[in-house]
């Protein structure tokens, strides 16, 4: 079998699932992804999937699995310096997954429901969509959160209703130990309602950190849901972060992600389904690595049905000694005729020891699509860097301005001005 | 202003600037000619600092500095200005806020308050003018998708924006039709002074025709060969430079 097991880590999972409560709704799809996890471990990198990221170096025998809150207490001014200058917006925010309901704002919008997962359980919207859109039987670590997630968030919004302002949930891992957290989140958004979530991250802690977050998204028909995703933190961040998104018929889903120097270790994995037709989906993508950081973006659109649309744009900019992964799959299934399905990665390479390995991947099943992918890997135009220079503009800036706008195909997409501003002034602060 | 001293600069062990003098006051205009490949946009990419070429021998003194101590910024903020012979597109780098970087980072180093705001835009306003230039120009990318002459224009009105004491203007006007050519040139002959030089590298007597010189020079194989006043160009215009070649190879 293709995987190894780091011994005493996993011996903790498999501990920690004996002893909990098996009942309830949950019971049956934590039992499915347990036995996964029991036969197939951690992955190594003779799993295709990790092929180019080891996790091994990460995923040590010391973690904790850790609930909740553990130590650090949150301060309002930690959180106000997590903010988004000038968003207009409704700040939640998690402790290792957990709700912390007095640092976070009341939200009371018609038809909009936000609690912590495990309260969620009974509803019919949880029980509808939850555990629906995943394989644990494919994916390792989706197994490993789906059988022990205790923390997260079920947030709903229903048929037809709006929510202008968006949703900023500032993500805080934190213990005393070295520690392996499970946040799940499941987001329900109904028939033509619209739902815009933005997520940032802080890490406050001296210990090493590594965060298994499973995102499951239902996008109704009709319905328009924005994610944002900007990833920052110090060395001790490691996340894994697997998004599953299912779209139903004339749906809109976009989602933008940052990924920017500092944390030591990311791996996305996002995945949508279009399981509807004239179905719209956009993935805006930017990673600025540096240091000795790995980013890794796994991608998966899946077409199944005809006349939907998706595009995917996803651009790195490598600094130092840092590794970029890029793998984006399209699959085109033989119903999915008259699907316009795009793909483009571009990255630049600015560090001696800086590498990517770029993966773009497309499967048609369908004879009538349009269909196009593309990688470029490149440096720094020289002449631009000098014709900037012999304007009195300094080497750092100009590096700054040449990476802005090899960026820029990706943050002009950002219709909200105020994120907008905040991605250039972390890729500013990035390059630093 | 610029003193150039037995400047010998090579590219890729091949020498180009074999022994260049010049000397170039406040208040000049000096125009440098030559056959192709004699040197003249080597020596402007010298000035300005491109990293390609190694300066074997010589010095290059400008308003009393070493000059080719000087990094490429460090060069442009202390007054000297290349316009570009082909002005690099940048698409994603907006061509106003590309000015207003240039021009505070070299207020920055001045140690004058950076133009904000309304004042920038003025002064933009006001530049933009004198050069005919487009506004909408502004706005786009810098240079993308910009025809020959609005990229010429544009790189007159960074001169005009950075106010330099020393420019040089490396073939300015080829890819200039007549219009864009007079615009060109009235823009430049508003902006000197007798504070400020100019250097015009040129095939042609044309734009001397508009931007009058007091001296011109004739490069040829690394050297300036024969200097005189602006009748010099006229002479080239009608004898072409094999005369002068046939001279230096008498010499040799």
């Amino acid at each position: 079998m293709n995987t190894q097991i780091t011994s005493s880590l996993y011996d903790q999972c498999i501990a920690t699932y004996n002893t909990e409560q098996k009942e309830g709704t949950l019971a049956a799809i934590r039992k499915q992804a347990f036995t996964s996890f029991q036969k197939n471990g951690f992955p190594s990198t003779k799993v295709e999937d990790w092929k180019y990221t080891n996790l091994k170096p990460f995923i040590q025998d010391n973690l904790q699995l850790v609930y909740g809150e553990t130590s650090t207490a949150l301060t309002k001014e930690i959180i106000e310096s997590a903010l988004i200058p000038g968003l207009d917006a409704y700040i939640v925010v998690l402790v290792n997954g957990q709700l912390q309901k007095t640092l976070s704002h009341q939200i009371n919008e018609k038809g909009f429901t936000l609690l912590p997962i495990l309260e969620a359980t009974e509803l019919p919207a949880f029980q509808q969509h939850f555990g629906k859109y995943t394989d644990v039987t494919k994916h390792h670590l989706t197994a490993v959160n789906t059988a022990l997630f205790k923390d997260g968030l079920f947030v709903h919004l229903t048929k037809s209703q709006v929510v202008e302002k968006p949703i900023h949930i500032i993500h805080v891992s934190t213990a005393k130990t070295d520690f392996f957290t499970q946040p799940r989140y499941l987001y329900v958004v109904e028939e033509n309602a619209r739902l815009k979530v933005v997520e940032t991250y802080i890490t406050t802690t001296q210990v090493k950190a590594v965060v298994n977050q499973l995102t499951e998204v239902f996008v109704g028909k009709s319905a328009n849901f924005q994610q944002y995703n900007i990833q920052t933190g110090d060395a001790n961040a490691h996340f894994i972060q697997h998004t599953e998104v299912f779209q139903e018929t004339t749906s809109v889903y976009n989602n933008y992600k940052f990924s920017m120097p500092g944390i030591s270790f990311l791996r996305n994995n996002l995945h949508i389904a279009l399981d509807g037709e004239h179905i719209e989906s956009h993935m805006y993508g930017l990673y600025l690595s540096g240091g000795a950081q790995l980013v890794d973006n796994h991608t998966i659109v899946d077409h199944r049905k005809p006349n939907c649309q998706s595009n995917e744009h996803y651009k790195g900019v490598m600094q130092d000694a840092s590794t970029g992964v890029f793998n984006g799959k399209i699959f085109v299934q033989e119903d999915a005729q008259k699907t316009n399905a795009f793909q483009q990665n571009n990255n630049l390479i600015l560090g001696d020891k800086a590498s990517v390995n770029s993966k773009p991947q497309l499967e048609i099943f369908a004879d009538d699509v349009k269909c196009s992918h593309g990688s470029t890997i490149g440096q720094f135009n020289n002449e631009a860097l000098f014709y900037l220079k012999t304007r009195g503009i300094g080497d750092e800036k100009a590096k700054t301005l040449l990476v802005q706008a090899f960026a820029f195909d990706v943050t002009d997409k950002i219709p909200d001005e105020s994120i907008q501003d905040f991605v250039n002034g972390l890729i500013e602060e990035g390059l630093k | 202003m610029l003193s150039i001293k037995n400047l010998k600069a090579s590219v890729e062990g091949k020498e180009i600037l074999k022994g260049l003098n010049l000397e170039v006051k406040a208040g000049e205009i000096h125009a440098i000619m030559g056959p192709n490949g004699s040197g003249k946009s080597t020596l402007a990419s010298v000035l300005a600092g491109r990293e390609d070429y190694e300066i074997t021998e010589g010095e290059v003194s400008f308003d009393g500095k070493d000059l080719l101590d000087l990094s490429p910024e460090d060069r442009a903020r202390e007054g000297l200005f290349l316009a570009f012979q082909y002005p690099v597109e940048i698409p994603g780098v907006s061509n106003i806020n590309f000015l207003k970087t240039a021009v505070n980072e070299v207020r920055a180093y001045r140690n004058l308050a950076p133009l904000e705001g309304k004042e920038f835009l003025s002064t933009l306003k006001d530049r933009q003018k004198l050069l005919e230039f487009d506004a909408s120009l502004a706005n786009r990318s810098l240079n993308e998708g910009f025809s020959g002459g609005e990229k010429k224009r544009n790189e007159i009105l960074q001169l005009a924006m950075l106010e330099p004491k020393l420019a040089i203007l490396d073939e300015t006007d080829s890819g200039l039709d007549i219009d864009a050519l007079r615009i060109v040139s009235q823009g430049v002959n508003k902006l000197r002074s007798e504070n400020n030089a100019f250097i015009v590298i040129t095939h042609y007597q044309r734009l001397l025709e508009h931007i009058v010189p007091d001296y011109v020079h004739v490069l040829y194989k690394g050297k300036i060969v024969k200097s005189g006043t602006k009748e010099l160009a006229l002479e080239l215009e009608e004898k072409g430079y094999d005369w002068l070649k046939e001279s230096q190879a008498e010499l040799a």
